[in-house]
């Protein structure tokens, strides 16, 4: 029977950890990270998981020693936040490229300077162009659910590719939840065993990874891993169905709420969409024409779904917790608007960056938001983006 | 597809194995590094004790040895870092410009 529990959702993610009984796991402390890691630290003391436990000196190390267990065939599961992951920038582009099905979670924190521990999306958008997955989840459930899956979609034959399930820093991997926790052997049976195409241990068939390539060879891979992200989000969407089937729980690439007849509609990622549909239902109450999409799976990102479903709106105001400094808006906002520049008449479009550094987001901020979109819906034009909702200005 | 390094090279990009993993040993042979030197090792038999301490630092492999005795350079994979002739404990190897050996 699966079991209903309060958790945070670092620790829903220390028991999907245990749960999927990874051969390696190799990591470093970060906050807020580090409690997915002590907890799982306890389940290899206490003998209940089979995991070699490196203890790193870096998170660039611990990429490292991720790159080289799963090289040799291991299954591999890490954890980072922040700095840590910007730490590890070097090392991720290389599990990506040597197509090695790493599972990562990344904690959201915001990026130094100034030094700050809490929420924001600006560590892995910073990876955005890495060659890993990234999915972003909603609440504690979702990051529980999303890292079990994130194995699945990893190990894929047609993927084999690094993932990173992200959760927002605090607000999700320390508030208390509740979530629905599957039985162990549910669990077991889904990932299943993972066999590698290549292990640089089978002496019996000696292999070379990362070797060197010149201007005649290395092309050809980047364009081997520009293929692959073609079918990413089929086989992501294919695991979600499958788990559906036990957990009950549907997810999708891109997920939508009240968004069929919605005039104006938020974009957004992480739990600000948890706040959002609570507006969305308030508003709705008051005759309010508004909805919510949600993008689960970020990287690669699904173009054509998001185009499909918001063409037929009139005002989108896209929600980016980080910036670019390029004076074009967040990266969300910048992904929405490429989608949606091919529609013959595409919806107004507005970007809004929220919550830097874990600035709270309320109601009442959200709801500003589609007072916006309306007000630009009936002046027929955009008249500031981005704006930088709740800073002091 | 047998992985041959002049083969490979016109393959097309879906046709080479995963993340660009060579699967077959030994490939570092076929590459000939030694079009890279711009100093030839060049050693002085009368001096050299066979002592193999060249053979033992050469990052190349590039030292060939038979019966416990130096034979020659192996110039298509020597890369004239100078390695050898730096640690010969006599001296015996000098590093020549590669136009100015006779």
């Amino acid at each position: 029977m699966a079991k209903t529990s309060a958790l945070t959702g670092n620790t829903a993610c220390a028991y999907a950890m245990r749960q999927i009984n990874p051969d390696v796991v190799a990591a470093y402390p970060i906050t807020p990270q580090t409690s997915i890691m002590e907890e799982f630290s306890a389940y290899v003391a206490q003998g209940v998981v089979d995991t070699e436990l490196v203890r790193v000196e870096s998170e660039h190390s611990s990429m490292s020693a991720c790159i080289g267990a799963s090289a040799a065939g291991a299954r591999v599961l890490t954890a980072t936040s922040s700095q840590g992951l910007a730490l590890m920038f070097e090392m991720l582009y290389i599990a990506s490229s040597l197509r090695l099905p790493i599972v990562m979670v990344n904690v959201n924190r915001a990026l130094s300077a100034p030094i700050n521990i809490h929420c924001d999306h600006s560590d892995s958008y910073g990876a955005r162009d890495s060659g890993w997955i990234q999915i972003y989840s909603e609440n504690a459930q979702e990051a529980y659910d999303n890292l079990i899956q994130a194995v699945r979609l990893a190990e894929d034959p047609k993927v084999l590719l690094p993932v990173m399930v992200c959760l927002d820093g605090f607000i999700i991997s320390h508030g208390i939840d509740r979530v629905e926790l599957l039985e162990d052997r549910t669990v077991r049976e889904f990932v299943g065993e993972y066999k590698p195409a290549y292990s640089l241990l089978n002496v019996d068939s000696p292999i070379t990874m990362g070797a060197f390539a010149l201007p005649d060879f290395y092309y050809e891979f980047k364009r081997m891993q520009a293929e692959v992200m073609k079918r990413v989000e089929k086989v992501a969407d294919e695991v979600a169905q499958e788990y559906a089937k036990f957990s009950r729980r549907n997810y999708s690439s891109v997920g939508e709420y009240r968004l069929h007849d919605a005039e104006v509609a938020i974009v957004a990622m992480g739990s600000v969409c948890g706040t959002a549909r609570v507006v969305v239902d308030e508003m709705r109450k008051e005759g309010k024409k508004v909805g919510l999409l949600k993008v689960r799976l970020y990287r690669p990102f699904p173009s054509q779904v998001i185009r499909e479903k918001l063409s037929p709106l009139k005002v989108v105001g896209i929600l980016d917790r980080g910036d670019t400094f390029s004076n074009l808006g967040g990266p969300l906002f910048l992904d929405v608007k490429s989608s949606l520049f091919e529609l013959p008449k595409p919806p107004l479009l507005s970007n809004f960056i929220y919550g830097l550094g874990g600035r709270e987001v309320s109601l009442k901020d959200i709801r500003s938001v589609y007072e916006k979109l309306f007000e630009y819906l009936g002046k027929g034009e955009v008249k500031e983006s981005p704006i930088y909702l709740g800073a002091k200005e | 597809m047998k992985w041959e390094l002049e083969k490979a090279k016109e393959w097309k990009y879906y046709e080479h194995p995963l993340g660009g993993t060579i699967p077959v040993s030994g490939t570092a042979k076929t590459y000939r590094t030694g079009g890279w030197r711009t100093f030839r090792p060049v050693r002085d038999a009368e001096k050299c004790t066979d002592c193999l301490i060249c053979f033992i630092y050469c990052p190349d492999s590039a030292v060939k040895v038979e019966n416990s005795k130096i034979l020659e350079v192996d110039l298509t994979h020597c890369k004239g870092c100078g390695i050898c002739a730096y640690e010969c404990p006599k001296e015996a190897i000098k590093m020549v410009k590669e136009e100015e050996v006779g």
